[in-house]
Formats: C-alpha cells, structure tokens, sequence
C-alpha cells in the first residue's frame, strides 16, 4: 500500500475546503476527508497483517524512498511498522470524532476546518516518517494550526495560552533539531545522517549520546508534557475549542512520546540508559504532582488537561523502564489515553455547549437531562481511572507490570509512587463526576436543555467502540505493536549488553 | 561577443537607463501610470532575457571584472526582486513626483551591485561598492514632505562614508602588504603577516557594517524607518542580498586561506547579531523598525552558515537568500499598501486586518512564517540548512544558540499575527483594494515561499552553481 495516500488525502481535503463556499459544504467535505483517512487506516492495518504474515522480521513495512535533498542527506522515506499504524489508527479516529462534534461551528467555518485537516496531515506524516529531516518537518508544520486554532476560536486566556504553546513547542523543536544536526554531524558517513533506520545500525560514540540524548529527550518531551516543561498543557488545552483540544491532547502529546522512543531511545540506547534513572523519576513527579493538581482544579477542563500530564507521565515511565513490557505499555497507554483524553474532551465539550460552564460546582444532575452525554463523561471518567474492561486498565497495568521488572530501589520507589496515583485518580474522577452528572438540578435553566445530536453521538460511539475494543480484547493492540517494540528493545539490549 | 553575455546584467542596465534618460528628455506630461508600466516592462524583458541568456564564466578588463555562475545567478535574482519590488510600489509611485528619477537611482545602484558581484580587484569592488550605495541615500530621502526621509538619507550617507573610510584603510594596508589589489594576487600573497590581517579585519568590517551586523547595526533602524516603504524593502532585500552574496564570496575565495581568522570573527559577531537583533525587535512598534531588526537577526543566521564549510555554506547563504527575498518582498509588500493608502505602519493599527482585509493579512501571517522559520514555508527549510551549514565546523554552541533564538523570534513574529487575527479592533483598517501589479507581486512571491522549500532541485541548482568555486 502506499503511504503517501494518507499525505495526499488530507492535503486535497485540506485544498477542496479551502475553495468550498458557504456553511456546510466546508464541514461536509472535512467529514468525508476523515472518513477516507480512517478508511485508509483500517486498510493500511490489514495490509500491514498480510505483509508480517509474509515476512514477519522485516522492521519496516511499505517503505518508499525518494531523494528530496539529495547532497545533503534529507530523503522522503516513508515507512510504518505496528507502532505507527496504531498511532495513524488513533489519528484518524480522534481526527473524525472531533470534526463530528465541531459540526456546528459557525464563526469561520472554512478556515476552522481547513487547519484541522492540516493538522492530521502532519499528524500521519509524523508517524510513517523514517527520516528525521521529515520527522522534524512534520512535527513542526503543526504549530501554525495550533496556534491559530486555539487564539481564534478558543475561549478563556486565549492569546496567553496560544502563545505560551506556540513559543514552549518551539522549544522543544529548537532542542529537536540541535539534537539531530549533533546525530547527523557524528554519524558515520553523512548520507546516513538523517536515516532514521541507518542510524539504527550505527552505534554512536557514547560521549555523542550523552550530550545529545538530553536534547532529544526533553525536547521530545516538552510535547509529551515532560515535568517540568508541562505549563503549557493545562492553559493550552483549556482554551482551545473542542477538536483542537482533542486533537491536542489526542494525538499532539503523543507526538512527543513517540519520538522520545523511536528517536531518542532508539538510536542512544546507552545514553537511555544511563539517563533512564532521571526520565523515570521526573515521570513519577509528573504523574504524582498531575493527579494532586487534577484534584484542585475546578473546571472540568482544567481537570481534564491536568489528568492528561498524569497519564502522560505513564508514558514517559514506561519508556523510561527501558523493559519490554514496559515499552509495550507506553505505546498502549499512548493509544488509550489518545482515545480516552479526546473522549472527555468530547464529553465537556457538548456539556459547555449547553450549559456555558464548565465550572464543575455550577453543574448538577446532568444525568437527568441528558444521559446520554453523561453517559459518554462517565465512560471516559471510568477509563480514565483504569477500570478493567475499558482501555486505561489494560495500559496501566502493562507499565507496572514492565516497571516492576526493574529490581533496583529507586525504580521500585518510582512504580510505587506512580501506582499511588490511581487513588488520587479515583478521588477526583468520582467527585467530579458525582457532582456535576449525580444529585439534584442545581439550575433550572438546565432542564431545558437537550441531548446529544447525531453527530455528537457517531463521535462518542466512535470513541467508545475503540476504548471497548482495546479494553476487552488487548491482545489485539499488542499482537499490532509487539514487534515494533521487540526491534526497539532489541537495539536497546544489543549495545547494553555489551557493556 | 563574449563580452555580450560575460556583462549581460551590467549592459542591459546600462541600456535601459539610457532608455528613460531619452524618454524623459522627450517627455510631452507623460502620466506617471505610463512611466511605472514603461519601467516594468523594460525591468521584466530584462529579467527573462538575463535567465534565459547562456551565462559564460570568464575575466574582462585585464582581470577587474569576473564573471562566474554563482554570481550571474545572484544577478538574475536581484534583478528579479527590484522587478517585484517596483510592483509593490505602485500605489507609492503614484504619488512621488520624481518617479524617472527614482527609477534611474534604482538601476543605478542595482548596476553598482552587478558590478560589486563581479569584482576582480579591490579598486573595482570600492567603485563599484560606492555606485550601490550613493543612489541609495538619494532614494531614501524620497519622502520629501517628512523630515525623517531626509534624517533616513543623512544616516545611511554618513555609516557608508564611515563604513567606507574603514574599508579604503583596509585595502591599502592590505597593498601596503602585498603589493596588490587584483584578488587573484590577494589570494597567492595572503599571510598572517600582521599588516595583512589588520588590512583583512578593516575591510572585514566595512563590509559588516553594510551588513549591519551588531555591533554596526545602529543605522539600520532609523533608515529603514524614515525611509519610503518601497525604498525600505529594497533596502533590506535587494541591498542585503547583494553584501551577503559578496561577503560570502570575498571570505571564501579571497580570504579563504585565513578561514581561521574570520571564523573566529563570525562566531563573536553571529551570537551577538543573532541576540540583540531579537531582543530589540521584541519592542517595536514600528512595522519597519520590527523588520528592520528582524533583517538583522536573519543576518545573523546567515552568518552561521557562512561560518560553516566552503561549498555547503555558500550555497546554504545564497539559498536564503532567495528564500529571504519572497519573504520580505511579501511582507513589504503588505506593510507598502497599508501605508501608501493610510498611512499606518504600526502593529497596533493592524489589529483586526484578518477581518476586513484577508488576503493581505493571510499573506503577511505566511510571509512572517516564512521569517519565523516555521514550516511548510520554505524559511524553514532555509534557517535549517544554514544551520546544518554551521554544523560543519562542529561548534554546537552556535548552533544551540541559533536554535534558541528561533524561539524569541517566533515571539515577536507572533505579536503581528496575533494583532492582525485576534485582536479586535473597533477602528480597523477598511477593506482596501488592491491593485493588479500588487496581487501579481504577492501571488508569485507567496508562491515561491511555500514551493521553494519543497522543490528540492532548487537547492540542488544552487549548489551545483558553486561546483569548481
């Protein structure tokens, strides 16, 4: 199959929107662009199954290779393996529920969708890249849509928040690029310098990977809300509108987490671990020093966005572990969060809608009014604090379970602490959702108000069915990622070893 | 014949001026729209015929004049951008009286720069250096009812003279220790004789100082501001891209065997043109002061590249350059219209833009993007490979402070599109029209910002044009 379809169709949605006219052809020809994308996706993914049945020890599949800057070593190289097709997976499905629910979006209709569907464009661009040249530019050419998103259509301190993550992203590009001009000047021979499967072979003079790594990492991190570089999660999310903090928290966090492990952990195995002890400790604050803050905010947005550097800190914990299971955990909890986080978003989203607050005191007795809705938020609480049966449980659990491989003592410290966290997630899902779905109407302009529309209701089943999905039947995900996680470890071990 | 092609920019200018010159004599109250079309024309007939005409490498007048393709092309390409440039300017044009006499100023330091590009000989370079510089001044005072116009004409006149005096000092301590003034001698005889190196630093700064790299960078501000805005885009891009083009190439392959001695000078002077570039333009109001020192710290970028390796600097440099062209004449281009039709250059005055006026907003946002170095415009892909150029050397300092200072410019860069996109603003500006010129001008240089970077093969072009430098 070939991958540059899942560029191409974004970029001639994106370019149809642009000449459309009116109010409703833009949203229409976004939703039937998703709908292909994800069409494409779930192809790509039996695609994928066939070609490991045929070879199942080829590292990349589907690869495509063209000369872009051909003197200086930058190539189009393309190629996924399972790690990749579940995260274009999570995009395609985020990206189509957060078109559904911003179906009635009236200021600006054509520009709103347009960076939208540029946004997932990058999105899948960044995942199937094995060039890191094309890997930066992808994860760059989101921050335009991102800023303007949130500081023309976003509620609350907009321009702030659009601009704290405007400016804290560029950091972490800025760090990116150092980090990979310092890989490209230190590789063997040049032509390889940006070959992100090339450099995998080469093994990088350790005082390299120690100056470097560092870069990497934390910028890498910075998107996935590394402690303590996570300040612009909360603002940036909470004033976006709905689909970019979706998209935001979604898929744009997981940028970060993937190229933490593709790049950074890939290609500096030994500076990863040496600095492995660092990454699991500023993990374990995040995702401790996240749930307490959760516990404090009082809009439901702020919460949501707090939540997601707890759970992100999973991730970071994971690949930090440096064990297989743990890794294979990160990438889990990289999906379920995807999905969970755009859910909640979702969730909020169509309850601001009605309600115009997000307050959580100013709420009550939602569930009377529109179950549905409080349904959806429930779900999303329940995954979010790792019930058995939806998603979140089935990440967690594989983080602990790869963190608890790691004998020594500060490791163990690190996986208790984070453990402690699910307490403190429980305290402030249940309170919240206790007050605002449970109890009496505490307004009763509310009673007026009505359920979900269809399109709301197509974007949460979406959601939904992939949480149940990979909740009820994990093995599914890890059958999918296993042997891309299984290449990365064994690049990990094969120069550990050898120390 | 070979004199035809070897001085086809100088000729054709030369041809063209002599052209108005006879117009004007003849001149029965020609219309100034008649005049602007008459210019365009010519300016664009001389544009494809320099693309299209064979370039041949080779010497004239006993080695004083040098022609190369690298040159030829920066040539094309400056003409190019004074085509654009005189499209932006229309509705400015309109309104001055002395429009042939601006234009015969135009080529006349355009000319300088061709001739300075093609220097063989120090004596050469100073004449021909001084042709681009002197018409400049009398441009700049062009806005003749406002009283910064002139102070703009007074600055630039008084930092070249300056500039020059330390370059002329330079070039006779450097015959005083060599003998010669022809490059080809200056390349056999260089030394770290101490005489030599002190004659190299003096013309390295004049040059520097054109370049208005900090600490030389005190005029620029104040000229670009007084100046017209048409005059204020050719300013920063045409005259911009001409210096880097010869600083590039006195350093390389003059200078080259003291690559120690100005790598150290690029190092100090990168960081600190990179720095306080960005750290003043923080604080402007002015759209023309804030591109003013925005032009310096994109200078600054260059000089990382520059400071890298011999083939992969230069044409890194000489990328930008064309990158940094499209960029700037858009932006201009916004800033020229806004102004010549209301009067406001400051940020606050562009609050709202985005409503009342899409295209032009839409147009300054990508266009500031591009300076940004944000992808998909092709600045990104320009500031990367000047970076990557820079990387040549294996100093990560530079680089680091480079890449940190992307993200202090995004800042700035970001308070004009927040103004024009998010701001509210009850006293916008009122839907403007633009005129065809204009749109033609934005529409291909927009083109070009966001297909350059992609079109990996002009890259390739220009590197292939420094093979054998």
């Amino acid at each position: 199959m070939n991958l540059g379809l899942l560029l191409l169709v974004p970029l001639l949605t994106a370019a149809a929107i642009a000449f459309s006219k009116g109010k409703n052809m833009p949203r229409v020809i976004a939703l039937g662009g998703a709908f292909v994308q994800l069409l494409l996706c779930v192809v790509l993914l039996f695609a994928y199954r066939t070609a490991h049945q045929v070879a199942p020890a080829q590292g990349m599949y589907f690869e495509t290779s063209y000369p872009w800057f051909a003197s200086l070593g930058i190539n189009y190289h393309t190629g996924v393996d399972g790690i990749s097709i579940a995260m274009m997976l999570l995009t395609a499905c985020v990206v189509l529920a957060g078109i559904l629910v911003s179906w009635n979006m009236e200021k600006q209709v054509k520009e709103f969708f347009f960076l939208l569907t540029i946004l997932s464009g990058g999105a899948y661009g960044f995942f199937m890249a094995l060039d890191l040249f094309l890997l930066f530019f992808f994860l760059e050419v989101a921050v335009i849509p991102k800023y303007l998103l949130i500081g023309i259509w976003g509620s609350g301190k907009k321009e702030y928040s659009a601009n704290k993550l405007a400016l804290m992203l560029m950091g972490g590009s800025a760090l990116v690029l150092v980090g990979m001009l310092g890989l490209y000047y230190h590789s063997a021979t040049p032509a390889d310098g940006f070959s992100l499967t090339n450099l995998g072979k080469q093994q990088i003079p350790l005082d390299v990977q120690l100056f470097f790594f560092p870069f990497l990492f934390v910028g890498f991190g910075i998107f996935t809300a590394l402690f303590p570089f996570h300040t612009w999660v909360p603002d940036g999310h909470s004033s976006a509108p709905t689909a970019a903090s979706m998209f935001l928290a979604g898929i744009s966090m997981k940028l970060g987490g993937y190229g933490c492990l593709r790049v950074a952990a890939f290609l500096m195995p030994e500076a990863a671990h040496f600095y492995s002890g660092y990454i699991v400790a500023l993990a374990a604050i995040a995702i401790l020093y996240g749930a307490f803050a959760t516990m404090m905010q009082t809009d439901l947005k702020y919460m949501n966005a707090y939540s997601s550097v707890s759970h992100c800190g999973f991730v970071l914990l994971g690949i930090g572990m440096l064990t297989p299971s743990a890794i294979s955990g990160a990438v889990i909890q990289m999906v379920s969060h995807g999905l969970m986080t755009a859910l909640f978003f979702a969730a909020i989203g169509m309850i601001y809608e009605r309600t115009h607050t997000r307050t959580i005191k100013e709420l009550g007795g939602l569930l009377k009014i529109m179950p549905f809705i409080s349904t959806v938020f429930f779900i999303a609480g329940l995954c979010s604090l790792g019930l058995p049966g939806f998603s979140g449980f089935v990440a967690e659990m594989t983080v602990f379970v790869g963190s608890w491989q790691r004998p020594e003592e500060m490791y163990r410290v690190a996986t208790i602490v984070a453990c402690m966290s699910i307490v403190v997630t429980a305290v402030y899902i249940l309170r919240a959702t206790g007050m605002s779905l449970m109890g009496t109407i505490k307004n009763k302009a509310y009673e007026e108000l009505k359920d979900a529309t269809w399109n709301e209701k197509v974007a949460a089943v979406v959601l939904i069915g992939a949480i149940l999905v990979i909740g009820i039947t994990p093995f599914y995900l890890t059958h999918l990622i296993d042997p891309g996680t299984n290449q990365i470890m064994e690049n990990i071990n094969r120069y550990i070893s050898l120390n | 014949m070979q004199l035809f092609y070897l001085l086809k920019n100088e000729w054709m200018l030369s041809f063209m001026m002599v052209v108005l010159l006879i117009l004007k004599v003849a001149d029965n109250g020609r219309s100034h729209s008649s005049w602007i079309r008459i210019f365009n024309g010519l300016m664009l007939v001389l544009c494809v015929a320099g693309w299209l005409m064979p370039t041949v490498e080779g010497e004239a007048f006993g080695g004083m004049f040098f022609s190369y393709k690298a040159g030829a092309f920066a040539k094309n390409l400056l003409c190019t951008g004074t085509l654009f440039i005189g499209l932006i300017g229309e509705d400015w044009l309109k309104k001055t009286r002395h429009v042939v006499e601006f234009y015969l100023l135009i080529i006349s330091t355009l000319m300088g720069m061709c001739f300075m590009i093609s220097a063989g000989h120090m004596l050469m370079f100073y004449l021909s250096l001084e042709l681009a510089s002197i018409p400049l001044a009398a441009m700049c005072n062009f806005g003749f009812e406002e009283r910064r116009s002139g102070e703009a004409a007074m600055k630039l006149i008084l930092s070249s003279a300056f500039s020059s005096g330390l370059m002329l000092m330079g070039i006779s301590f450097l015959y005083g220790a060599t003998g010669t003034l022809s490059f080809a001698q200056l390349t056999l005889m260089s030394s770290y004789e101490p005489l030599f190196i002190i004659g190299f630093v003096l013309l390295f700064t004049g040059i520097v100082f054109k370049l208005s790299v900090v600490p030389f960078h005190l005029w620029t501000a104040d000229v670009y501001e007084g100046s017209p805005a048409p005059v204020t885009a050719f300013l920063s891009v045409i005259s911009k891209g001409a210096m880097v083009m010869v600083f590039a190439y006195i350093l390389y392959h003059v200078f080259g065997a003291l690559n120690d001695v100005w790598y150290t000078l690029l190092y100090v002077l990168s960081i600190a043109t990179m720095v306080i570039g960005n750290l003043f333009a923080i604080r402007q109001q002015n759209l023309k002061r804030f591109l003013a020192f925005s032009s310096i710290t994109q200078i600054g970028y260059i000089l990382v590249g520059i400071s890298g390796s011999s083939a992969e600097g230069f044409t890194a440099a000489m990328y930008f350059i064309v990158v940094y062209l499209f960029s700037n004449i858009v932006a201009f281009g916004v800033i020229t219209h806004i102004a010549s039709k209301t009067g406001n250059e400051t940020i606050d005055s562009y609050k709202g833009l985005a409503k009342t006026n899409p295209f032009l907003a839409w147009s300054m946002a990508i266009a500031l993007f591009s300076l940004a170095g944000v992808p998909p415009t092709a600045g990104f892909f320009g500031k990367i490979f000047l970076l990557k150029a820079g990387v040549g050397t294996g100093n990560f300092v530079l680089i680091i402070v480079a890449a940190l200072n992307m993200i202090v410019a995004l800042y700035y860069y970001l308070r004009v599109i927040r103004a024009m996109f998010m701001d509210s603003n009850e006293n916008a500006i009122q839907p403007l029209e633009s005129g065809l010129s204009l749109r033609i001008a934005l529409f291909v240089c927009l083109a070009g910002i966001i297909l350059t970077g992609f079109a990996g093969s002009i890259y390739e072009y220009i590197l292939n044009l420094n093979v054998g430098l």
